[in-house]
């Protein structure tokens, strides 16, 4: 109780403004359960009114222990549980363990295998991009895109399906290759979608790139410069969109991506819109691989020899690819056995994911929501 | 680059390839100096990767790997080294910023501490966890069965 003699004159002012004014901090809880958090991501955003002024990620809530398990499957056993980890690009995180083990047993997938592996790859990014910018943009306001991207991504699943049966979780590939030749029509389809899927690029951007409410939400958003990127370890998109032109499709190829022509898009700013466009120029770039990796699909094998009992020989090995979202590496540590050693999965959400606390800090808390998803986070691979 | 530390630095460093790809062994003493010197001398300004590996047989029963990238050189090498249980390492925030969720891995993983971190607890895993999973001698059914036993009040859930 305040005592009733007090006087406003004599109350320590000074004291009473560090107490009442300064200590204005409000710490608010956001997540796990939240529809804009992309999963089960908790923010713990420290506030000046409607100013962030800093926050902590608390993570963990979807971890499943991949890197253990890996440690009690064959090679082969395993190979179906990565594509649990970055769900929207189940492909590519296959194509990445396929390598690296591919790698350890000293074979490489023949040409065909190679060219459809890109096929699908690509058609996984273009996948993950639209399913990050209908989700992107919803958690912005613009409910519209969304179903957009939905349905134009369903085509790509429908050829998912009928390659492998699986439509999210495809299980694609196999080490040393391929299980499945493609079924008849493949490359008709492929290109029928790509004729499809080119108009409803312009459709998006249509939607959104010259769109007020948009660019006002976007631009000078989240801003993160290029030095920082790379001190933080961001990849991918984000790191493009700073203006780094470093793809690891360009700097260091992997599957035979060195066969195709491709632009990597790059962003000047760093900021939300430039991500967005960044990620609009990759789809077109992607559909410009796919287009030449179906015209020029080679005959043959579509499975190197490797023995039906892997046993890669003892050494160690660190191989990354460049999934939607960044660098995605494994470390696969064999000690001669069936079983990896040590499994260790390096995935561009989690390392990502750090740098939000910078990009974050000054912005408005209505801005947390479009840097999160600008970041292109999937919590089933921060956690694994 | 490699004849360059090797003459540095001698017999407590030794570079290796497997499969094509660079790796070199230093000794745990020299860590804190040839990350600093990858960093600001040989232009590997991204930290790609921390992780490391049990091995319970051997005396230093850990490795521990850094995984970096040069994007001057568009090189990568891996440094690695082997460290006794309960020893700790020093961070390498001050170096690499995003270094830090990596090395809250690797103590909530194996609980190795990095020494001058600025945060160092557990990240994926909660705060009151026992033990650090990816161990070889950690007991997952030990662990589910103690869980069942406490909060189900039956003998084995398998």
């Amino acid at each position: 109780m305040t005592d009733p003699n007090t006087t406003l004159s004599s109350l320590d002012l000074e004291a009473h403004d560090k107490t009442y004014l300064d200590a204005n901090e409000l710490v608010i809880n956001m997540g796990p359960q939240h529809p804009a958090t992309h999963g089960v991501l908790r923010v713990i955003l420290r506030l000046d009114g409607e100013k962030v002024l800093g926050l902590e990620c608390v993570i963990g809530y979807l971890h499943r222990g991949v890197e253990k398990i890996g440690e009690h499957r064959t090679y082969t056993m395993f190979n179906p549980y990565v594509d649990r980890m970055d769900y929207v690009a189940a492909v590519s995180n296959g194509l990445g363990y396929c390598e690296t083990v591919e790698k350890l047993l000293n074979v490489e997938a023949p040409p065909r295998a190679q060219h459809v592996r890109v096929i699908l790859t690509e058609l996984n990014r273009i996948a993950s991009h639209q399913l990050w910018l209908g989700t992107h943009a919803l958690d912005i306001g613009a409910i519209t895109p969304l179903f957009y991207t939905f349905r134009d991504r369903e085509e790509i699943l429908k050829i998912y399906e009928k390659y492998c049966g699986a439509r999210l979780t495809t299980h694609a590939f196999r080490i040393g290759g391929l299980q499945y030749e493609t079924y008849t029509g493949f490359e008709k389809e492929v290109k029928n979608f790509l004729t499809f899927f080119r108009p409803k690029i312009d459709e998006y951007e249509e939607l959104l790139t010259t769109n007020r409410i948009w660019v006002e939400r976007t631009k000078n958003v989240g801003i993160i410069s290029a030095a920082d990127c790379i001190a933080f370890g961001v990849t991918g998109p984000v790191l493009r969109a700073s203006g780094v032109k470093w793809d690891l499709r360009k700097a260091q190829p992997y599957a035979n991506y060195k066969n195709f022509d491709f632009d990597i898009p790059i962003g000047e700013n760093g900021d939300t819109y430039d991500r967005y466009l960044v990620r609009m120029a990759e789809m077109r770039q992607s559909v410009r691989i796919i287009e030449q990796a179906v015209d020029a699909l080679p005959e043959g094998p579509i499975m190197a020899k490797v023995p039906k009992v892997m046993k890669p020989p003892a050494g160690e090995v660190y191989h990354s690819i460049e999934a939607p979202k960044g660098e995605l590496g494994y470390f696969i540590v064999s000690d001669g056995s069936t079983q990896p050693y040590r499994v260790r999965v390096r995935p561009p959400s989690f390392v990502n994911l750090q740098a939000l606390d910078v990009m974050c800090r000054g912005q408005l808390v209505a801005d947390v929501i479009a840097v999160i998803g600008t970041l292109d986070i999937v919590l089933g691979e921060v956690d694994r | 680059m490699i004849a360059k530390l090797k003459g540095n630095y001698g017999s407590g460093l030794e570079a290796l390839t497997y499969a094509g790809q660079n790796y070199m062994v230093v000794d745990r003493s020299l860590i804190p100096e040839i990350l600093q010197v990858l960093r600001n001398e040989e232009e590997f300004d991204y930290c790609v990767d921390i992780t490391a590996v049990h091995y319970p047989t051997r005396e230093k029963q850990f490795d521990v790997i850094w995984v970096l990238y040069s994007h001057p050189r568009n090189e990568r090498i891996r440094v690695k080294t082997q460290i006794l249980d309960g020893a700790t390492l020093p961070s390498s925030v001050p170096i690499w910023t995003g270094a830090n969720w990596l090395e809250r891995e690797v103590f909530d993983m194996f609980g190795i501490k990095f020494d001058g971190h600025p945060d160092m607890k557990r990240i994926l895993l909660p705060d009151g966890w026992k033990g650090h999973p990816l161990r070889k001698d950690y007991g997952i059914l030990q662990q589910d069965n103690e869980w069942v036993q406490i909060n189900l009040g039956i003998e084995s859930g398998q």
